[in-house]
């Protein structure tokens, strides 16, 4: 094995005493990434799962290449559309590869460089939780979003977001999302409106007729007769080929994911289940007392999980083991109230359309409450059986 | 009457190498050892030196807190050696054996007409005491206390562990005999926990004096701290002992002799045994005994990988090395290839037909009747806690295991008591460990915790 070789002829520079000792974490993280480590067991089970941190976080990156790859498609298709072009399948592929191609440079070179930076300084091995943030960051941003500001949002997720806590497993909220967050509240005019959420419209020259806004825009406005009037279909909302953010529209390879992720058990069906059962209990709830006056409140409820971030939020952002809730009753709780805040953001908020990513960041931060409270119900029912036993 | 407790939860871990029910052979160990630091919580004062003679039965050492508590020596012969360690910490006593079995001799009754006192003293002088266990903590039992009651296992389902129907087929009456005394150290009785699949055909269900319940599922099902939990659970300032069928075997002999006996069978096992099996030998055996067991070349690697001898199972075991002994309380080896090479692409192929995933992450749930040969590779790097949930999937226990961990790692005693750490020892998280995609320490985590308490109410 000749990268074997090299890799071991290389590796006392890079180790500590070394001449370039100072990047062992980088150096270990490289030499781990090519192969799983010679180290044996010492204290405790004497034999281990093969199964590790690498191979869970690869499991979440292999759930989320059918929403990519869709994602690559719909940008060219997009595009075409608005530019009224002759492209054919191949050529709206390459756009939209060329397109997010940036997207992942930034999203990769920033986030890995201030993990490998932060490992280094704190003399830990690089984690591989930024394999899955990375991976995701660009699938939830406006395709024409500005590289700069990628590359600050995605620097003050990982600083702020993550290392700050100590890396992988303490965050609190969701890295990801948390780069969502920054850039919608820092650069507004580049995150919301009708022109950044197709390749290229905010530079003008787009066919007579096309707006771009997508379709929770008309959905807000005017409820189910809006989505029609802008010739918009449940199926189109399902099969996703919609303006919207890179990954996040189409509902049928989210859920390709979503399958992956229950799966492998990587994420919690809990979550996700409740979640649906959130969403749909309030859109129900607002269905009956909705009045003509209100055509948004009229929607049929079931809107709510096909239109905007909802499918790819609870798949993929609600259900990030770390910062979701932890026991198995608090699952429930919080993806129930994931779903409904969602909804409620939604129908109530004129001024905010979309309400998945402030519903997860806002429930990231009460998980621990949550399951506070479940584990002292939990104790305090135990103590009673076990009185009465 | 018996009563059903069904678990569900756990993993029986798909290793190969598990013993076949014949005894090859007897193994007389030229060298045995005795060693304090298999009792946790035992402070050790020696009582003999070098080139002392000993029967089967004299004092070796005692505890310093409790000199009543004495543990013995299995052979006859004389003490070759005292082994110590940092700060001159009591490691081993090796006794150079003689190969003439002289035991001391006890003044012994039947255990009906004993009383609790006579048996204790009897016990505590014998060196047989040490084979009961305290829960909470599982530390040595305290003479002066009395247990709520006192628990057996009767299965082992730890991983290729020695077969207790096999082991105890021939010594049924040492069994009962060793029970009968057992239950005149408590008022509330002796528990023994049977597993689903052959409580009515093993021999141990014609046990008397005991409150047999039954269990179902897969391991640590056999693990006397979740038999306890589900029948009993342990609460703050309860005690609860425990001894292992096995050794209970012991106290029952020296109860019909007169003399302590302390062969027993030991199961030799794992990938690297040439041919799985029994052996009889005596507690405190040497590896170099039943070093022609192991074979010299391991599937798929190069010739000559050093094996590691593993004193107990693959969760629990202690590494005691080619040159090591047997553990006091262990009645198997494991014989493991040490995974000290790298793979390359492991994590990421898509496929690793020899390695066993819990998580459906690989793709092992396909074959779930095969066996692996297992090795010591880590498998990954460790990381901070990532997934929830997970633990629980093999843990059949009302606690929050990673509440708990956590709450040992802040040092938070008050937190600890909450999420059960009076009703677990490290064995019942063994299997979390094993799972963990993060290789936490879990079982030394648990120690760490144990250690706390101890300090913390002493």
């Amino acid at each position: 094995m000749g990268l074997r070789q090299l890799t071991d002829k290389i590796k006392p520079t890079f180790s500590k005493g070394g001449k370039l000792g100072f990047l062992h974490s980088t150096f270990d993280a490289f030499e781990s990434f090519l192969f799983v480590p010679n180290t044996v067991t010492g204290k405790g089970s004497h034999v281990r799962d093969c199964n590790d941190l690498k191979r869970v976080m690869i499991m979440v990156v292999i759930a989320l290449i059918p929403a990519f790859l869709f994602g690559i498609y719909n940008i060219g298709y997009q595009h075409n559309v608005a530019f009224g072009g002759q492209m054919g399948f191949g050529a709206m592929i390459w756009y939209g590869f060329l397109k997010i191609l940036p997207l992942y440079l930034v999203s990769y070179i920033v986030g890995l460089g201030i993990e490998f930076i932060s490992a280094q300084i704190q003399g830990h091995e690089v984690n591989e939780g930024y394999l899955v943030s990375g991976m995701l960051i660009p699938l939830i941003v406006p395709v024409d979003v500005p590289l700069w500001m990628l590359a600050i949002a995605v620097a003050f997720a990982v600083i702020i977001g993550k290392e700050v806590f100590g890396g992988t497993g303490m965050n609190i909220w969701n890295p990801a999302l948390l780069a969502r967050a920054f850039l919608f509240f820092s650069y507004p005019s580049k995150m919301s409106g009708d022109f950044v959420w197709v390749a290229g419209l905010s530079n003008g020259g787009a066919v007579d007729g096309f707006s771009g806004a997508t379709p929770m825009v008309y959905a807000q406005a005017n409820g189910l007769e809006g989505l029609n009037q802008a010739g918009t279909s449940l199926c189109d909302l399902v099969c996703g080929l919609i303006p919207g953010a890179v990954g996040e529209t189409s509902v049928i390879a989210i859920l390709i994911g979503a399958i992956i992720l229950i799966w492998t058990g990587v994420a919690s069906w809990k979550i996700m289940f409740s979640s649906v059962i959130g969403a749909l209990a309030v859109g129900f709830l607002c269905n009956a007392l909705a009045t003509d006056a209100t055509p948004y409140l009229q929607m049929p409820a079931y809107y709510h999980l096909v239109l905007g971030g909802f499918a790819f939020g609870t798949v993929f952002m609600a259900t990030d083991p770390v910062t979701s809730a932890q026991t198995e009753t608090g699952k429930w709780i919080y993806g129930f109230l994931i779903g409904a805040l969602t909804v409620i953001v939604r129908l109530f908020n004129p001024g905010y359309m979309e309400g998945m990513m402030l519903a997860i960041l806002l429930m990231n931060t009460f998980a621990p409450l949550i399951d506070h409270y479940v584990i002292a119900s939990s104790l305090k029912r135990r103590a009673k059986k076990v009185k009465i036993a | 009457m018996t009563d059903y407790i069904r678990l569900k939860k756990g993993l029986d871990l798909p290793i190969s190498g598990s013993p076949d029910p014949v005894i090859k052979k007897d193994v007389i160990s030229d060298v045995i050892a005795i060693k304090p630091t298999d009792f946790k919580g035992l402070i050790p004062r020696l009582l003999v030196k070098e080139g002392d003679a000993v029967l089967v039965g004299s004092p070796l050492f005692c505890s310093k807190v409790d000199p009543r508590i004495q543990f013995t020596s299995p052979i006859s012969g004389t003490i070759k050696e005292v082994v110590r360690g940092e700060k001159r910490k009591l490691l081993e006593i090796r006794i150079a054996n003689d190969n003439r079995q002289e035991a001391r001799s006890f003044k012994v009754e039947a255990p009906e007409k004993m009383n609790r006192n006579a048996i204790q003293d009897l016990l505590l002088e014998s060196g047989l005491w040490a084979c009961i266990k305290q829960r909470p903590y599982g530390i040595l039992a305290n003479p002066d206390s009395e247990p709520k009651a006192i628990f057996i296992s009767g299965f082992n389902s730890a991983p290729l562990a020695a077969n207790l129907d096999f082991v105890a087929k021939d010594e049924l009456q040492a069994l009962q005999t060793g029970i009968n005394a057992l239950n005149k150290l408590t008022s509330g009785g002796v528990h023994l926990g049977l597993h689903q699949s052959n409580h009515a055909s093993t021999p141990l269900h014609k046990l008397n004096n005991v409150k047999i319940h039954v269990f179902s599922g897969p391991h640590p099902s056999g693990n006397v701290g979740v038999q306890i939990h589900h029948v009993a659970p342990i609460q703050k300032g309860e005690l609860v002992w425990t001894v292992q069928l096995h050794q209970v075997i012991f106290i029952g002999r020296l109860l019909m002799n007169g003399y302590c006996d302390f062969s027993q069978l030991v199961a030799i096992t794992g990938p690297r045994a040439a041919a799985p099996a029994y052996v009889r030998a005596t507690v405190g055996m040497s590896m170099q005994a039943i070093a022609d067991q192991a074979t010299t070349t391991a599937e798929g690697l190069q010739e000559g990988c050093p094996v590691r001898f593993v004193s107990g199972n693959v969760l629990t075991g202690t590494n005691v090395g080619e040159n090591g002994y047997l553990g006091f309380f262990d009645n198997q080896v494991t014989l493991l290839t040490e995974g000290s090479y790298y793979e390359m692409f492991g994590w990421a192929k898509p496929f690793r037909c020899k390695k066993f995933s819990f998580s459906r992450a690989y793709f092992s749930w396909l074959a779930p009747k095969k066996q692996y040969a297992m090795d010591t590779n880590l498998n990954g790097g460790e990381r901070a806690f990532v997934l929830s949930g997970y633990y629980e999937k093999v843990l059949p226990m009302h606690i929050f295991p990673v509440y708990l961990l956590k709450a040992i790692l802040a040092g938070n005693i008050d937190k600890m008591e909450m999420f059960g750490i009076y009703e677990v020892i490290e064995e019942d998280l063994a299997l979390c460990e094993y799972i963990c995609p993060s290789k936490i320490e879990v079982q030394d985590i648990i120690s760490k915790g144990i250690d706390m308490m101890i300090k913390e109410m002493a």
